[in-house]
C-alpha cells in the first residue's frame, strides 16, 4: 500500500435480512430466505465491495401473536453456524458473524463450533453474543425458562470465561504434526481445564486447536447499561440500534470511557450500529424511495399487530387507516406476542402515541411508520457517503452494519455506489489487508492466557 | 424393467485414516491435519468414484495418545456444512452427540446441512456414557447405555417430527393476503420424553430430503434394535461373513417387527482398507503404518490390541476388495459397505480408481449418481410430512 491512512477507516458489515419486518418480502425481486444460493450472493458482492464482515441473526422459536404463529413477516430460516460454514466454502476474506445464545447452549459446545469455524474459514469467525431468559423459547430445550431474567449476563459472562479459557488450553502451535519425528502434539501445549462457577462447572481437555484467531471476534448487541458494561469488559465490538448523530456521540464516549475505567485501550472495542440506506440519483427521489420501503415494511396488519401489542388486546377490528383505539390498555396482558419483547409501561406509551397521533393527524399505520423507522441514511450516493464519513470521523460509531430490506440483492446499490466513494476519499479499504477478522477491524491477536488447572 | 439395486459404498474420512498411523505415512506432503482444503480434496477424490457419502466421526473427548496417535478434531457437522457448497453427488455425514446436546440445535443442524447441500445430509447418531465428557459439558453426569440408548432413540423421534414440522408447501408469500406461510402447515411437535420436552415447530423449512437419513452404528444388541426401528443406514461391524449375514437378517427381522419394510434398512458393513499393488506390498504398507503409529514406543501408553478392533479388514489388492464386496453382497451379508481407508492418502484413491472401476464393470456398481439427493442414492423414497392432511 502506498497511501498512507491518516484518515480513521470505516468498518462495514452486511446483515442478511431475516425475520423481521424490515424484510420486504412481498416485493417481486425478493429471493428466497432459505435457498443457500441467497446467502452466497450477499455475501460474494460484500466481500467484492471489501466490506469487514457478514452478519446472520438467530431466533430459537417462532413467533406468535395471539397465540397463533406470526403469518405476516418472514417466517423460517436456516440454522446459523452451518450457514457460515458453508459460506467458508465459496468466500476467501469477508468475516463470518454469526448470532447464538449462551442461555440454551453450554461453553464446551460453543467453543468448539466457533474453533471449528474459525479454522474453517481461515481466521474469520465472529460470535455475536445474545441472551434470553424466556420460558417461551426455553419450550424448545431441555432446561425450559431456567435462567432468572437477572442472570442472563452473569451466565454470559461466564459462558464466554470458559470459551476463552477452552481456546487457551491449546497453545497456537500445538499442533506439530511432524511426519518425521512423530510428533503430532507437542508435549505440554494442550492442558485440562477446570471451571467451577453458579453457571458452569466443566473440568476436562478440550478437542480442538485453537483458531487463526487465538479467540474468534466477540460482538455483543446491547444499548442497556448492562449491556454496555458487559460489552466494556468483553467484547470487541458493539453491535448497536442506529440513532441521532448526537446521541451516537454520546453513546460512543459513553463507551469508550467505560473501556478505559476498566484499562482497555480506546481502539479495542469497535462501535458499529446497524443501519439502513437508501440511495438516488436525487435526494427527491431517495426520499420518495425511502417512503415506499416504510410504506412496504408497514403493511396494515403489522401496523394492528404492534398496537395491539402495546395495548394488550385484541383489536382485529381495528382500521389501520383510521385513529388508535379509545380503549386503554390492558396493563395485565403481557403475552400477546411472544418471542418479542414487550415496551415499558403501557399506559405512558399510548399517551404519548395518542398525543404524536393527534399532533400530526397520523393515522394507526401512518403512527407505527414513525414509530419504527431507525432513522438511517437516505440521498443521493454523495450524501450518504458523507453522512457515513461524519459519523466515524466525528466519533459518533466506528461503522455500520447495513441492513437491506430486500434478499439478497437490497444492497446492491450502497455496495455500488456508496462504498467506491468512501474508498476514493481513503477512509475504506481498497484492499484486504489482512486475511482475518481481527485484521479487518484492526483488532489485536489474543495471547494464550494460562490458568491453572485446579 | 426389473428394479436394480446397486451396492452402496461409503467412506469414512475420520481423521488421517482408519490407522492412528495414517497421518505420517503421506510420503513428501505434509500432513495439513486441520485444513479444509485437504478434506475437499479427499471428498472430490470419492466423488469421482461416486461413493454414496462421506463420513465424519465425532466426539467430546479428545482421542486418547498412543505413541504417535493422530489427536484434536474439529466439529463435524460443521465440516460437513464447509464440504456442501462445492461438491456434488456424494452425500456428507457427520456425527452428532445426543446426549449432551439440545435436540433442537442437532435437528435443525442437519436440516441446514441439507439445504445448504441441495438434498445430501445425513445424520450418524452418536452417543456418550463417558463420565470425563459429561465433566467437560457439565450439564449432567454420565448415564449408562440403557439410558444413553434410549434417549437417543428420543432424540431421533424429536429430530423427525421437527424435521416435518414444516409441511413442503408451508412457504406461500401469498401477497393478497398479506401471509408468509400457511400456518395451518406449521406444527407443534409436541415432544415429551423422560429427559426432555420439545415444543417446535423448527425454526428452519423442510429439507430437500423432508427428512435427511439416519445413521446408527451397531456394536450392541441394543444399538442393533435402535437401528432396526429407527435407522436408514445401520453400520454393522463384524468380520465374518455368516456372522454379517445373520446380523442383517436379524436387523431385517426386527425392522419387521417394528412394522418397518426391511428394504427401508440399508445395512453397511465397515471394512478397513490397506490396498497395494499385490499381497505383499499391502502387509508391508500395513507393516509400515504400524511401525508409524509407534505405539509400543511410549512407555504406559494405553495398550491396544490392534488398530482395527472389531473390524473387517481387507489386506490386499484393489480389485481383492472388489472381489470381497462382491463375494460378501451374493452372501447376503450386506447391502454395501463403509469402507474406512487405513490411509487417506493413499487407500481412498486406490479404491475409487481401482475397486470402483472393477465393480462397475461387473455391472455391481452405478455408473453415474441417479439422482441429485442422498435419498435418490441410498434408493430412498422422500417422506411426505407426518402432519401433512391433504394428498394433493
Amino acid at each position: 500500500m502506498t497511501r498512507r491512512e491518516t484518515r480513521k477507516q470505516i468498518h462495514l458489515g452486511v446483515h442478511f435480512p431475516g425475520v423481521n419486518n424490515t424484510t420486504v418480502w412481498t416485493d417481486p425481486r425478493s429471493g428466497s430466505q432459505i435457498d443457500f444460493a441467497s446467502f452466497e450472493a450477499l455475501a460474494r458482492k460484500a466481500e467484492e465491495a471489501k466490506l469487514d464482515f457478514f452478519f446472520l441473526a438467530e431466533g430459537l422459536r417462532l413467533r406468535e401473536h395471539k397465540g397463533r404463529i406470526h403469518d405476516g413477516d418472514v417466517v423460517g430460516r436456516p440454522d446459523t453456524l452451518p450457514v457460515l460454514a458453508a459460506l467458508a466454502a465459496v468466500t476467501e476474506r469477508i468475516g463470518l458473524v454469526g448470532t447464538i445464545n449462551t442461555t440454551f447452549n453450554e461453553p464446551f459446545e460453543l467453543a468448539r463450533q466457533f474453533a471449528t469455524l474459525d479454522i474453517l474459514s481461515g481466521g474469520r469467525a465472529a460470535w455475536n453474543l445474545v441472551t434470553s431468559s424466556d420460558a417461551f423459547t426455553g419450550e424448545n430445550f431441555r432446561r425450559g425458562g431456567y435462567l432468572d431474567h437477572a442472570d442472563r449476563y452473569t451466565r454470559a459472562a461466564e459462558v464466554v470465561e470458559v470459551a476463552r479459557d477452552l481456546w487457551d488450553s491449546w497453545d497456537d502451535d500445538a499442533v506439530v504434526a511432524d511426519p518425521a519425528t512423530g510428533t503430532f502434539l507437542r508435549d505440554g501445549a494442550v492442558r485440562p481445564f477446570a471451571h467451577t462457577g453458579p453457571q458452569v462447572d466443566v473440568r476436562g481437555t478440550f478437542t480442538t486447536p485453537r483458531g487463526p484467531q487465538g479467540h474468534p471476534v466477540l460482538f455483543q448487541a446491547g444499548d442497556s447499561s448492562d449491556g454496555r458494561d458487559f460489552a466494556a469488559s468483553t467484547a470487541d465490538v458493539i453491535f448497536s440500534m442506529h440513532s441521532t448523530f448526537d446521541d451516537g456521540r454520546a453513546f460512543y464516549e459513553d463507551v469508550k470511557g467505560r473501556l478505559v475505567a476498566r484499562g482497555r485501550d480506546r481502539d479495542s472495542l469497535k462501535i458499529i450500529p446497524a443501519t439502513t440506506v437508501v440511495v438516488g440519483d436525487t435526494d427527491a427521489e431517495a426520499q420518495e424511495l425511502a417512503r415506499e420501503i416504510r410504506r412496504a415494511q408497514v403493511p396494515g396488519h403489522t401496523a394492528v399487530a404492534f398496537v395491539e401489542q402495546a395495548w394488550g388486546r385484541d383489536l382485529s377490528d381495528l382500521d389501520p387507516d383510521g385513529p388508535l383505539p379509545t380503549q386503554e390498555p390492558d396493563d395485565e396482558n403481557q403475552s400477546i406476542t411472544r418471542g418479542r419483547a414487550r415496551h415499558g409501561d403501557p399506559r405512558r406509551l399510548v399517551e404519548q402515541w395518542r398525543s404524536l397521533a393527534e399532533t400530526n393527524r397520523w393515522s394507526v399505520r401512518d403512527l407505527v411508520v414513525h414509530l419504527t423507522s431507525r432513522g438511517g441514511f437516505v440521498g443521493t450516493p454523495a450524501h450518504v457517503a458523507d453522512e457515513i464519513d461524519r459519523y466515524v470521523q466525528e466519533d459518533a460509531s466506528d461503522g455500520f452494519i447495513l441492513v437491506p430490506h430486500l434478499t439478497p440483492h437490497g444492497l446492491d446499490d450502497v455496495l455500488d455506489r456508496v462504498v467506491p466513494l468512501l474508498q476514493e476519499r481513503g477512509a475504506f479499504r481498497a484492499e484486504y489487508e489482512g486475511p482475518t477478522l481481527r485484521d479487518h477491524l484492526g483488532l489485536a491477536r489474543p495471547r494464550v492466557h494460562q490458568t491453572v488447572a485446579l | 424393467m426389473p428394479v436394480h439395486r446397486t451396492l452402496h459404498l461409503g467412506v469414512d474420512l475420520t481423521d488421517a485414516g482408519a490407522h492412528p498411523g495414517a497421518w505420517r505415512a503421506g510420503g513428501s506432503r505434509p500432513p495439513r491435519p486441520f485444513d479444509p482444503a485437504r478434506l475437499v480434496d479427499l471428498v472430490a477424490t470419492a466423488a469421482t468414484g461416486l461413493l454414496d457419502f462421506a463420513l465424519f466421526e465425532d466426539s467430546f473427548a479428545l482421542q486418547p495418545r498412543r505413541g504417535a496417535s493422530y489427536q484434536g478434531r474439529l466439529d463435524a457437522a460443521l465440516v460437513a456444512a464447509r464440504l456442501a457448497p462445492r461438491s456434488h453427488g456424494i452425500a456428507l455425514v457427520p456425527a452428532v452427540d445426543v446426549t449432551h446436546t439440545e435436540p433442537f440445535h442437532v435437528a435443525k443442524a442437519i436440516q441446514t446441512i441439507d439445504h445448504v447441500s441441495e438434498g445430501r445430509a445425513a445424520w450418524q447418531v452418536a452417543w456418550s456414557t463417558s463420565p470425563e465428557t459429561a465433566a467437560a459439558f457439565g450439564r449432567r453426569t454420565a448415564p449408562d447405555v440403557v439410558e444413553a440408548l434410549t434417549e437417543a432413540e428420543d432424540a431421533i423421534e424429536v429430530a423427525g417430527r421437527l424435521w416435518d414440522s414444516w409441511e413442503d408447501d408451508a412457504e406461500i408469500r401469498d401477497v393478497a393476503t398479506h401471509r408468509y406461510v400457511d400456518r395451518d402447515k406449521l406444527h407443534y411437535v409436541d415432544f415429551e420424553g423422560v429427559r426432555f420436552a420439545v415444543k417446535g415447530p423448527s425454526i428452519t423449512p423442510r429439507s430437500p430430503q423432508g427428512r435427511p437419513p439416519v445413521v446408527v452404528v451397531v456394536d450392541s444388541p441394543l444399538s442393533l434394535d435402535l437401528a432396526a426401528r429407527r435407522a436408514d443406514v445401520a453400520r454393522v461391524r463384524v468380520e465374518d461373513v455368516d456372522e454379517a449375514v445373520q446380523v442383517r437378517r436379524t436387523l431385517r427381522d426386527t425392522a419387521t417387527d417394528a412394522g418397518r419394510r426391511p428394504d427401508e434398512l440399508r445395512v453397511l458393513v465397515d471394512v478397513v482398507t490397506v490396498v497395494g499393488e499385490d499381497l505383499r506390498s499391502a502387509q508391508e504398507r500395513l507393516d509400515l503404518l504400524t511401525e508409524l503409529a509407534a505405539i509400543d514406543a511410549e512407555p504406559g501408553a494405553a495398550p491396544v490390541a490392534g488398530p482395527f478392533d472389531g473390524s473387517l479388514t481387507h489386506v490386499g489388492t484393489a480389485l481383492d476388495l472388489a472381489d470381497l464386496v462382491a463375494a460378501w453382497s451374493a452372501a447376503g451379508a450386506a447391502d454395501g459397505f463403509t469402507i474406512r481407508p487405513a490411509s487417506l492418502a493413499t487407500d481412498l484413491a486406490a479404491v475409487v480408481h481401482g475397486t470402483v472401476p472393477a465393480l462397475q464393470a461387473r455391472g455391481l456398481f452405478r455408473t453415474a449418481y441417479p439422482g441429485t439427493t442422498f435419498r435418490d442414492t441410498l434408493g430412498l423414497t422422500r417422506p411426505a410430512s407426518r402432519y401433512a392432511t391433504t394428498t394433493s
